[in-house]
């Protein structure tokens, strides 16, 4: 009895009120939500069905005449190195400086180098591309040669070294510079949040300034600074320009960053060979695209969990 | 433990701004002091300066001398992190770090100090402190629980905690229960009635049954009027201060008749 009754008084909920506008704008930003996941679920249905042909095909007709993995794993070797390099180089420096900028910098200097930096971020990539391979391939030719007389016994700078500098440590540090506004722009607005509850509950108990940025600025801003280092990851990942104008790539799969031996980045191959290719071969390329369009989902997805994870500490509740 | 804190003739600014001026006043080791007084008169402001945490704040400063135990805290080559490790302060707002557990907040400040400790070492002190913030019962099967799960008065608590850990001199508190219910407030009083057995301690409150409550002495800071600089009227034992100050100001504030 208790059951039917209880069932009939949750049938009938009473209406909640609701004024117009806030239907209006409840009803936009769901369209707003649904219609981002229907262009994601058409870039994945497109990917997917131009993909299909390489993906069945016999690997005699691929271009190379290897199998489609093979095909696409140096080049996603070659992505994710370059993306990494790029990475563990930008986003010590992108802290520093968004670090720099809300909290050591006097005020009016720390404007002005906001805007410089927001101002990098506008730079064209293939701006970048051309400073790469005329600025720092050359520059970075001492630098190589020092790397691999002093530190050769690493696999990374085992040579031999490259003579053009067209090379994966080049097209990291370009890529570094391009991805350090977007990463610093993010740290930043995260650093300004910081409670100043906090950061002087940190200086009360005898924290230098220092200190005080482990105790309270650095843990809140840790999710701020992951998002931030995704957003560029992904801009690395998918660069294509910078990477292949810079890049001398002969699909190589080895981690050696200062030979002219190097693997391609899926981005960087698909604009080099789709101009000239036909038929299956677009397909092939475009296979590579769904895979380079998975990898980012994936390193987007990790971001959200770690960022998760912790979140019973994050300061929001 | 529990030092004197002798202010003499002491102006606070804001840039160019003079907030507080002339305040002179001698504060007893191991006793309760209360600052009283209407809002923007300067108490807080005062209550920042002990601990030069007021200078944390771009352009502000102070010029006087201020001593503990005769040794002048803005004297030469004197490190403000070192004046704020021997000085502790409770906030207004509980601020436990979100992003530690209850057993992190309270040794931070020992981190800071010590960097290496034994295990057992800080577990000592973890349960030390929380014990002696009234703590320990309602936290101790939980430690490594963010301290931002707990209740105000718990978090204000914790915040005592974390800042008796470091065993200071001086424990300064901003309003340390406008944030609180009775219940928590009155838990926070039996605290500081205990503190002061072993600490000096400076409590800034808008409640004047809580500065009689829980005082020695209190002083009492008036402003003449905004943009003003605020002042120090009378400082006196506490029960003095509510049955016959000596200014007629503070017998107006105190009996509620303005502020």
């Amino acid at each position: 009895m208790t059951t039917t009754t209880e069932k009939v008084i949750a049938k009938a909920p009473p209406k909640p009120v609701l004024q117009l506008g806030d239907r209006i704008f409840a009803g936009s930003a769901k369209g707003a939500g649904i219609l981002i996941l229907v262009v994601l679920a058409g870039v994945a249905a497109f990917l997917i069905a131009q993909a299909m042909p390489a993906i069945v095909a016999s690997p005699a007709d691929l271009p190379g005449g290897k199998t489609l993995v093979a095909y696409i794993a140096p080049l996603v070797f070659g992505t994710i190195l370059a993306a990494l390099i790029a990475l563990l180089i930008a986003t010590p420096l992108a802290v520093a400086v968004a670090l720099f900028i809300t909290h050591y910098a006097p005020r009016r200097l720390a404007q002005g180098l906001g805007y410089l930096i927001d101002l990098l971020a506008a730079v064209p990539s293939i701006v970048y591309g051309l400073w790469g391979v005329a600025v720092l391939a050359p520059a970075t030719l001492g630098l190589s040669t020092w790397l691999n007389t002093y530190l050769g016994w690493l696999p990374f700078f085992a040579g031999p070294v490259s003579v053009t500098g067209r090379t994966m440590l080049v097209v990291g540090v370009t890529l570094a510079v391009m991805i350090l506004p977007i990463i610093t722009a993010v740290a930043r607005e995260v650093f300004l949040q910081t409670p100043k509850l906090h950061e002087e509950a940190a200086l009360a108990l005898g924290a230098t300034r220092w200190e005080m940025i482990r105790m309270a600025v650095l843990p809140f801003g840790r999710s701020g600074i992951i998002s931030g280092a995704m957003l560029g990851l992904g801009r690395a990942l998918g660069e294509t320009m910078a990477v292949a104008i810079i890049l001398s790539a002969s699909g190589a799969v080895t981690f050696n960053l200062i030979s002219s031996d190097n693997p391609s980045t899926i981005a960087g191959n698909i604009a080099l060979q789709f101009p000239d290719s036909t038929g299956l071969a677009v397909n092939t390329l475009i296979a590579s695209g769904l895979v380079l369009f998975v990898i980012t989902l994936l390193v987007n997805a990790l971001a959200r969990y770690i960022i998760n994870r912790r979140r019973e500490f994050s300061g929001a509740n | 433990m529990g030092k004197a804190i002798d202010a003499k003739n002491l102006n606070i600014y804001y840039g160019s701004f003079l907030a507080v001026e002339g305040v002179s006043m001698s504060i007893r080791p191991q006793t309760v002091t209360a600052l009283i007084g209407p809002s923007g008169c300067g108490k807080s402001t005062f209550l920042r300066s002990i601990n030069r945490m007021h200078e944390v704040i771009p352009g502000a400063r102070v010029e006087g001398r201020l001593e503990l135990d005769g040794k002048d805290l803005y004297g030469p080559g004197i490190d403000p992190v070192g004046v704020r490790r021997q000085i502790g302060m409770v906030f207004q707002r509980p601020n436990p770090f979100p992003t530690m557990s209850i057993y992190d907040n309270v040794i931070a400040g020992q981190r800071l100090n010590n960097k290496k400790m034994k295990k057992d070492a800080t577990d000592t002190l973890v349960e030390q402190s929380l014990r002696g913030a009234n703590l320990w019962n309602e936290v101790k099967d939980r430690l490594d629980k963010p301290g931002s799960g707990l209740s105000g008065g718990q978090q204000q608590r914790l915040c005592i905690a974390r800042a008796i850990a470091v065993q200071p001199d001086v424990l300064l508190m901003d309003e340390p229960c406008s944030a609180l219910d009775p219940i928590s407030t009155l838990a926070i009083e039996d605290l500081i009635n205990e503190l002061k057995m072993d600490y000096t301690i400076v409590i800034v409150t808008h409640n004047m049954q809580q500065a009689a409550r829980v005082s020695d002495y209190t002083g009492f800071f008036n402003i003449e009027g905004t943009g003003k600089p605020g002042h120090l009227v009378e400082m006196d034992e506490t029960k003095t201060i509510f049955s016959q100050p000596k200014e007629k100001a503070t017998e107006d504030y105190v009996s509620g008749r303005f502020g």
